[in-house]
């Protein structure tokens, strides 16, 4: 087994360890959880340590900064019956991907810390979905990105249903529901894949070498698109992100929002893009208008919740919507924008998620105009949120500065097959959202934090404790460094897109990893 | 020619570094510790950059006396890349114009640390305060330093940011978060300007950088967008079939950030407000640094705002209105850091429309810009410092609460007189210089209305700055406090006094020699613009002598002769109300709420929709499942026979 | 005889005339039956219908083979299984509900 499977197994194994321990040793369990989450997050850097080496030797033979290959690939044949195999390896944008899940796990264990009632099950459950988002940023074969894919959003239900608050039921059903309906979507079109290249294999690569028409295209990129924008939150699909996210318990809108949305975002541009670059070139300016739509709706939409977690769920919505915008603008820059926004946000969206939990397991209360003041009690979690809505709000020396500058000039730069005037016009749409984004977050924050403490209550509450000070800490410093020093990232990701457009701009040559 | 060199030329890049690495010492290691060592450090910090700033100014200037200005970038590094060929080095920048800024930040911020702490010594949050002290000069290091437009734009927000915490500062006082939430909000909205105009520039920059770029430059380095070569091209090209260039709508949206961090008309609103902060942060920020900022960017892309004249006569005329504009709103506010703040804006104004009179050819306004600029940050600097030694004293901000203070605070009236007389213009000190020669550049530059507005206004400053003199110092005491005031400790009193000597000598500085395009300009006086300048300047105080030096009675009379139109003038002319209107009632009525509205019931309720429709259809057909075997097979049997029937008939 | 009625006898559009018509019987009485023994029933004559139609199929197409002769055996062996199981639930129905009125089980209603 390689090391990339490991970082397959090291969550399923801890699932099955915190299955061997009985559940009233629930002190026990959550240390097994974050021992798991821990050797993970050191797994995680041996692989990016590895890629690194093995991507910076073939950088020094191709003489190019580009890492355009697959690196620590498994390949196994599954059922060969049905073309399914077991491949599994890292480029760029996994690469990124993964050090994202690997952090926000770590931090959303930690987070929930405090979690008492049905630990055992917590856990099991966290870490199956957990596994499921490993499974698919690692995937390369259709079939098993799928089969991963189902099993980090069916745990989801549980989850919320049983650990979350509010109308939960109705909002896991909802999430649910609305996330198969994706599902199947992205099911037909993988198998519209499957049978249509006449190949007999679901490898990624493979599809990529298929001559698919530009009629099958334009039919299945969109069905493809949408199914994955259901839980990239495309506008008007998105509605299921401001029930669920806040209805579900502190770690799993961390996973969730940070997380799990990014699978339609990878999913978007791994598969859609990447398989029917013909279809994305036709149906590119409409998802434009979408996620423009998703851009500012969910920012004008943050503006008048009251409900801490509404509001990040809307800012959520927003945020992804750059994902999406970046991935329809079809060119480098929005690509690695779409790209540094997934990680951006997902860092971004876990540290906001994870100091509501806090806030509320203290205050008892989410509504903003209930709170105030509460800077002068909890010092850290206001400066860590301020770092996370500054971010949002895209300042420089935070990522999102670098994200969303990268999908703007990817929007105002266009592309070669739609209309640029437009696309122009789109972009500088969405550049407004950095005001309402600047209203919205600084009202809100300042509202919980600012002006004199209006609760008698709140008067006795205390900071963070270390464990949550470890896991906010830990994100806002992600967040510093990939605004100060973003050439880390954008080195990953830049060659991992370079098969990406180059199918797009039609050069065959170098389609393959 | 030589190029510049010398040790501290070389590593001009510590300048903003120190600062920086002072910023995340203090922040994270010595603020929990003692708040009385954290000022220590964050001063002495400051103190090595502002050495180190004077140090290179001698060693740039001393290499290149009289020759032509050259930029040199002593150290950079690719930060970011776009693409190929479009990336954002870091670096920095030191050309006369950087250099002069880079004077003034750090000696301004130097002596309002020293002052501050003094001023915040028996503040419990004092470590806060120094730390994001020190985030703001190092931010505004970046950016007077940044050798292109990103760069800019990062320590643009930057600055904005310090800003809005420091406004902040004390934000368990609902009207300061407010004026913080304000300040950023309203500088982010010009900033949209900004963006736009960097997307634009980037995009043409890029497009003409493959035929005109040379291998040194990047689309966004200033060298690059302002070269003639490429402002040509910019100023031909159009948008879609309008007929405004590229050019001119790109400065345009640029100088929509300019003006939102200068408080430029119209959005200055959040300006006044700013002073809900800590008065050192009045000083530095909103008087002698940040706010400059606009005015640094437009002198920076001078030449592309130049090359299109529209854009410069936006500047122009948008400096001079907003000039009267403050010095007329300044004559009626009661609160003295209020009126200082117009007064900002209105000298504001000056450095712009001193831009903006300015061309190519004829670029006296300048030089003129810049030198206001340098004079000003001194003198407006003292004189918050010392209205914040006022303020500790009475604890009030309000002018009609003061009055009488000679005696009781004769350091700090010394130094408030001095800066006055600075601002009003009076003979030699140094208002009077580098606003003769805005002057001077506007009447020479064929702006006879844009000098016209100069000239009554510096009576007006004359005025205002007067009134608040006479009223805080002159006449009887008229607050409630009971406690004996007192002067300001000997560590507040040092940098009042520097500055007082800088407001006094800055006037002398050769600026035209140092800043300037094109040939050196002997720095001599004007008399056709001094003398009415100062005769207005004088009418100008011995109003407000006439006015204000019995604690304001007749001035009293005045405004309630004047009624409305008074009332008018001191609600600012509603100008915040109207933006309020603007947001509160149209943008979150008319466009938030019924987006929350729509999602939570359009779309959020055809998701329902769907639900109840499955439900639905599920309970109605509910009624076929009897429970009956019988029922069943009447279903089946049915089921059986329609198949046949179908079967039959395909078989005909 | 045999011969006879070879040649002259009912031919094999009769028996399954008899055998439809037997089949129809039952499943009128398996659908209106209110006694759950006469369903049992109505199930019996149906059965033996389809058994009847195996065999008539085997003697008039291929009367060599003995096909169809096994597969009514089949059916009459199932049928007799079948009868012994459906007795019994109605035994244990009754000794419930006190009723093999078919009407009245109705638990499963939706």
């Amino acid at each position: 087994m390689g090391l990339v499977s490991g970082l397959i197994a090291i969550p399923f194994l801890t699932t099955l360890a915190v299955l061997t321990v009985p559940a009233a040793r629930w002190r026990a369990i959550r240390w097994i959880a974050v021992t798991g989450c821990a050797i993970h997050l050191i797994l995680t850097a041996v692989v990016t340590a590895l890629f690194w080496q093995q991507a910076s030797a073939d950088v020094a033979t191709m003489k190019t900064a580009l890492l355009t290959k697959l690196y620590l690939v498994e390949q196994v044949e599954w059922f060969r019956s049905l073309g399914i195999e077991y491949f599994v390896g890292i480029d760029g944008i996994s690469m990124a991907m993964v050090i994202l899940t690997s952090i926000i796990i770590f931090t959303g264990v930690l987070a929930s810390w405090y979690v008492e009632t049905r630990t055992k099950e917590f856990f099991v459950l966290l870490l199956t979905l957990v596994t499921g988002v490993f499974g698919v940023f690692v995937s390369f074969d259709l079939f098993l990105f799928f089969m991963f894919y189902e099993l980090a959003v069916l745990p989801m239900y549980l989850l919320i249903g049983i650990w979350g608050t509010g109308p939960k039921e109705y909002s896991a059903m909802k999430l649910t529901l609305m996330l198969l309906v994706g599902s199947a979507f992205i099911l037909v079109g993988f198998l519209a894949l499957y049978h249509a290249s006449g190949l007999h294999s679901f490898n990624l690569l493979k599809l990529a070498q298929a001559n698919f028409s530009g009629e099958f295209q334009r039919w299945v990129f969109p069905m493809i698109f949408v199914g994955f924008g259901v839980i990239g939150a495309l506008y008007p699909l998105h509605t299921w992100s401001p029930d669920g996210h806040s209805s579900a318990p502190t770690a799993v809108s961390m996973l969730h929002a940070g997380v799990l949305m990014k699978l339609g975002g990878y999913g978007a541009l791994r598969i859609a893009v990447y398989l029917l670059p013909e279809g994305a070139k036709d149906w590119g300016l409409f998802f434009m208008v979408l996620t423009t739509v998703n851009i500012l709706y969910g920012s004008f939409g943050a503006i008048m919740q009251r409900d801490l977690k509404y509001f990040t769920a809307y800012s959520s919505v927003s945020h992804c919507g750059f994902v999406l915008f970046g991935v329809a603008a079809l060119n480098l820059m929005g690509l690695k924008g779409a790209v540094l926004q997934m990680f951006s946000h997902g860092i971004m969206t876990g540290l906001f998620f994870a100091l509501i939990g806090m806030v509320y397991g203290r205050t008892h209360t989410r509504n903003i105009d209930e709170m105030g003041g509460l800077a002068r009690r909890m010092p850290w979690l206001a400066v860590m949120f301020y770092i996370a809505g500054l971010a949002s709000l895209g300042l420089p020396g935070l990522s999102g500065f670098i994200a969303e500058t990268h999908v703007f000039l990817g929007g105002f730069f266009g592309n070669d097959w739609t209309n640029v005037t437009v696309m122009r016009i789109l972009t500088i749409l969405s550049t407004m959202s950095i005001v309402v984004t600047a209203v919205y977050v600084l009202r809100g924050l300042s509202r919980v934090f600012y002006g004199p403490i209006r609760n008698s209550h709140f008067e006795h509450l205390d900071d963070a404790k270390l464990p949550e000070r470890i896991s906010t800490g830990v994100l806002a410093a992600v967040l510093v460094i990939a605004g100060v020093v973003p050439w880390l990232l954008i080195d990953l990701i830049e060659g991992a897109l370079m098969p990406i457009l180059n199918r797009l701009n039609g050069s065959i040559a170098m389609t393959g990893f | 020619m030589t190029e510049p060199a010398g040790i501290v030329l070389k590593n001009a890049w510590l300048i903003p570094a120190i600062p920086l690495a002072s910023f995340v010492l203090v922040g994270l290691v010595v603020r929990p510790l003692s708040r009385r060592l954290a000022g220590i450090v964050a001063t002495a910090a400051i103190f090595v950059s502002a050495a180190m700033a004077w140090i290179l100014a001698w060693e740039y200037f001393s290499a290149t006396p009289h020759g032509e200005p050259t930029a040199v970038i002593p150290w950079t590094f690719e930060w970011l890349r776009y693409q190929t060929g479009l990336t954002v080095k870091l670096g920095v920048l030191v050309d006369p114009l950087s250099i002069l800024l880079m004077v003034v930040v750090t000696t301004v911020s130097a002596l309002v640390h020293l002052y501050s702490i003094g001023y915040m010594h028996d503040d419990e949050g004092s470590g806060r305060f120094f730390t994001w002290m020190n985030l703001f000069t190092f931010s505004m290091l970046g950016l007077v330093v940044a050798p292109n437009i990103v760069q800019m734009y990062v320590f643009w927000e930057l600055v904005g940011v310090s800003s809005f915490l420091l406004i902040g500062y004390y934000y368990q006082k609902p009207s300061a978060v407010a004026a913080s939430n304000k300040a950023f909000i309203v500088t982010r909205f010009a900033d949209l300007g900004f963006m736009i105009g960097i997307l634009i520039l980037g995009f043409y920059g890029f497009r003409l950088f493959s035929e005109l770029g040379d291998a040194g430059l990047q689309p966004f380095d200033f060298a690059f967008l302002t070269s003639p070569a490429v402002l040509e091209r910019l100023a031909t090209m159009h948008l879609g079939t309008c007929d405004i260039s590229i050019l001119t709508l790109s400065m345009v949206l640029v100088f929509m950030g300019a003006a939102g961090k200068s408080a430029m008309f119209p959005l200055h609103i959040w300006l006044p407000d700013a002073m809900e902060g800590p008065t050192p942060v009045s000083a530095l920020i909103h008087a002698a640094t940040m706010v400059v900022a606009g005015v640094y960017l437009v002198a920076r892309l001078f030449a592309a705002f130049a090359a299109s004249g529209t854009a410069l006569m936006v500047v122009a005329y948008v400096g001079a209105f907003t000039c009267l504009f403050a010095a007329i709103i300044g004559l009626t506010q009661d609160d003295i850091k209020r009126v200082l703040a117009f007064s900002t804006l209105s000298q504001l104004g000056y450095m712009m429309f001193a831009l903006g009179v300015a061309t190519v050819g004829h670029p006296l306004g300048y030089t003129a810009s810049m030198f206001h600029l340098f004079t000003h940050a001194f003198f407006k600097s003292l004189l918050f410092l010392a209205a914040g030694a006022v303020i500790h004293a009475v604890h009030t901000n309000n002018i009609w609460e003061m009055g009488g203070l000679v005696r009781k605070l004769p350091i700090t009236h010394a130094t408030f007189l001095v800066a006055t007389l600075a601002i009003a213009g009076i003979w030699p000190l140094a208002g009077f210089f580098s606003k003769d020669e805005i002057l001077g550049a506007a009447l020479d530059g064929g702006h006879p209305v844009i000098f016209a507005v100069g000239l009554l206004v510096a009576g007006l400053t004359a005025l205002y700055m007067f009134r608040i003199y006479f009223l805080t110092f002159w006449g009887k005491f008229r607050g409630m406090v009971t406690d004996p005031v007192h002067e300001v400790p000997a560590l507040m009193r040092v940098p009042l006094v520097i500055l007082a000597v800088a407001s006094i000598v800055a006037g002398f500085v050769p600026m035209g020699r140092f800043v300037r395009i094109g040939e050196e300009h002997h720095a001599g006086i004007n008399l056709a613009v001094a003398i009415p300048a100062s005769i207005l300047a004088l009418i100008g105080i011995g109003l407000a002598w006439i006015l204000y030096s019995a604690d304001g009675r007749r001035a009293a009379q005045c405004t309630v002769r004047m009624g409305a139109f008074y009332t008018v003038i001191k609600q600012k002319f509603y100008i915040d109300e109207a933006y309020l209107f603007v947001t509160r009632r149209i943008l979150f009525r008319f466009v938030a709420r019924p987006i929350a509205w729509f999602d939570r019931h359009v779309v959020d309720g055809g998701v329902n929709l769907s639900g109840w429709i499955a439900r639905t259809t599920g309970s109605v057909l509910r009624h076929l499942q009897t429970g009956q075997v019988q029922v069943y097979g009447v279903w089946f049997v049915g089921g059986a026979l329609l198949v046949l029937l179908i079967l039959w008939a395909g078989w005909r | 005889m045999i011969q006879y009625l070879a040649e002259h006898g009912p031919g094999l559009i009769h028996w399954l005339i008899l055998s439809n018509v037997l089949f129809a019987i039952g499943i009128y009485g398996l659908l209106s039956r209110r006694n759950a023994i006469g369903i049992l029933m109505s199930v019996e004559l149906m059965l033996n219908s389809a058994a009847m139609n195996a065999v008539v199929f085997n003697r008039f197409l291929t009367p060599r083979a003995v096909d169809g002769e096994i597969l009514a055996l089949f059916v009459i062996a199932v049928a007799a299984a079948e009868a012994v199981v459906a007795l019994a639930i109605f035994v244990a129905l009754f000794r419930n509900r006190s009723s093999i009125d078919v009407n009245r089980m109705d638990s499963l209603k939706g």
